[in-house]
């Protein structure tokens, strides 16, 4: 019962970062049924530019404000760089094939990722101690801090983005934009206005999930947005890819899935298990869990 | 043609890559007027249609709207300058509801007008029965009707509607018809693309045949439905 709560404690915090950096994926891949294969680089940058800002510019403070401050200026460089992207990588091959898009991604996510290395080295770099290690054992389940943060600062940023994208006028947008591009600018929808919301978006939660990142596991390297953005792709797949709502279940299910795998069979295996999970949805559920919505005519 | 003149244009030319289908056509719209685009399939109804929203870039000509030339601005602005567009095949968001396909057509104003909802209400109640209900399950006609609704909610001067006929019961397609006479009757101007030519000529206060990218008539309805090429081409009369 132990190993239970206690997986269930890690998979749920880990479930959140998978969340963040999948809404990434899959708001992108709604509104231009690309899979922006950069974003996992943008998350591991994320984590630099996190570390550069908390050395540089904030002088190693961690108090409460300074820690606030590193994460909303990571989530606004992030942002800068996501419309870059767009502009660079993507807005010049709208109207191509969808293959030169994809190509075109990939060669963006090695461009960040080579970014990376470039300016901070290829060695695995120590994120910064910005949360105090305290820890609460509820006999023989501990959990800390971090966790406690990550998980609920997470939900917060879900709940949010779901309010935004249900409830208000430039949330409708967004979703007309994804469901019928033409048909959206005939509603005065700037399009291109929508699709850099959705890159500023993208980015500054999956520059929150590389800050958590850095905070939960400590070490970054370079290449890791490779393995975490693989990660957050499965998971909004498995919720169904282009389903916001999709993307944060997804997540969670992934992250819990990881950590009993690890806890109950072996940590070296949690991967092969992922990849097995992935095949059998999409076997079972090729559009994912919560899948894509589709109104069929009665 | 006088200064009452709303919407005109100009040797208007289109082409997809190296294939052009819209070679060189003039035509204008005069305030409050029902002017009708006639025409086969491939005349080029819908590109001409989708070239005044700027869904498609003209390649040379202009299109002028209220002394505003429309060929350089964005499809968004079009919308905002008074020009509202019903699209071919209806294009309704068929995963929201209807109510929020009709609040997604007043994006433009800063507050959605209940004037103007209650309008729509009144002109389709069909749609006000059904605004809970995700647009996808409507039929064909009542997807028509909340096409031509949700153009119509940012009241725009000018409506463009592209085949609002199109594979619907011939009877929706008389209850549709006449409720866009009364749009007209509230002042919107209206361009209406159609191959009912019958149906559309009954309509319209004047009307353009086109045929294969080029002018081929232009009249009055009276003429267009006395002229033995017409009769012949889009009525079915044998002369």
């Amino acid at each position: 019962m132990d190993i239970f709560l206690q997986q269930l404690a890690n998979g749920l915090t880990i479930g959140s970062m998978f969340a963040l950096v999948a809404l990434g994926y899959t708001m992108v891949y709604g509104v231009m049924r690309l899979i922006n294969f950069a974003h996992g680089d943008m998350v591991a940058a994320s984590a630099f530019v996190g570390l550069t800002i908390y050395t540089q510019v904030m002088g190693q403070a961690t108090s409460l404000p300074a820690v606030i401050a590193i994460f909303l200026l990571s989530a606004v460089c992030m942002a800068c760089i996501g419309i870059i992207l767009e502009r660079v990588a993507y807005r010049p091959l709208r109207e191509a094939p969808r293959l030169s898009a994809v190509v075109s991604a990939l060669g963006a996510s090695l461009v960040i990722q080579n970014g990376i290395m470039l300016i901070w080295g290829p060695r695995m770099r120590i994120f910064p101690e910005l949360v105090p290690q305290v820890y609460w054992d509820f006999g023989g389940v501990v959990i800390s801090l971090i966790q406690v943060i990550i998980l609920v600062l997470s939900l917060v940023l879900m709940v949010a983005l779901y309010l935004f994208v249900e409830k208000t006028r430039i949330g409708a947008a967004i979703r007309a934009s994804s469901i019928d591009q033409d048909a959206a600018r005939l509603m005065g929808i700037n399009v291109n206005r929508i699709i850099a919301l959705i890159f500023i978006i993208g980015s500054s939660l999956g520059a929150v999930g590389g800050l958590f990142i850095g905070l939960y596991y400590r070490g970054i390297t370079f290449n890791m947005g490779w393995q975490y953005g693989l990660y957050a792709f499965v998971a909004a797949i498995i919720g169904g890819i282009g389903n916001i709502p999709g993307a944060m279940l997804g997540g969670m299910l992934l992250g819990l899935f990881n950590a009993f795998i690890a806890g109950y069979v072996s940590s070296t295996w949690a991967d092969a298990f992922t990849f097995i999970l992935l095949i059998v949805i999409l076997i079972v559920r090729p559009t994912g869990i919560l899948g894509e919505r589709v109104a069929e005519k009665v | 043609m006088s200064d009452d003149i709303l919407f005109e244009i100009k040797d208007l030319e289109v082409s997809y890559g190296s294939i052009a289908a819209i070679k060189g056509i003039s035509l204008q719209v005069r305030k409050g007027e029902i002017v009708t685009i006639l025409g086969a399939n491939g005349a080029g109804k819908t590109t001409t249609m989708r070239t005044i929203s700027r869904l498609l870039k003209a390649k040379s000509g202009s299109i002028r709207f209220k002394g505003h030339e429309l060929t350089s601005l964005p499809a968004h602005k079009i919308v905002k300058l008074g020009i509202s567009h019903s699209p071919e095949g209806r294009r309704v968001f068929g995963i929201l509801t209807v109510e929020e396909n009709l609040l997604l057509g007043a994006f433009t104003r800063s507050k959605v007008d209940r004037n103007t909802l209650d309008w729509v209400y009144e002109l389709f109640p069909r749609l006000k029965e059904r605004k809970k209900q995700l647009a996808g399950t409507l039929s064909g006609g009542e997807q028509q009707m909340l096409a031509i609704g949700r153009a119509l909610m940012c009241n725009p001067e000018m409506l463009l509607l592209d085949e609002p006929s199109l594979g619907i019961a011939p009877i929706l397609v008389k209850a549709i018809f006449q409720q866009i006479k009364e749009i007209s009757r509230k002042g919107v101007t209206v361009l209406l693309v159609e191959q009912n030519a019958k149906a559309a000529l009954k309509l319209a206060d004047r009307g353009y045949v086109l045929d294969v990218g080029k002018i081929a008539l232009a009249g009055t309805s009276e003429e267009l439905l006395a002229s033995p090429k017409v009769q012949e081409a889009y009525l079915g009369k044998k002369h």
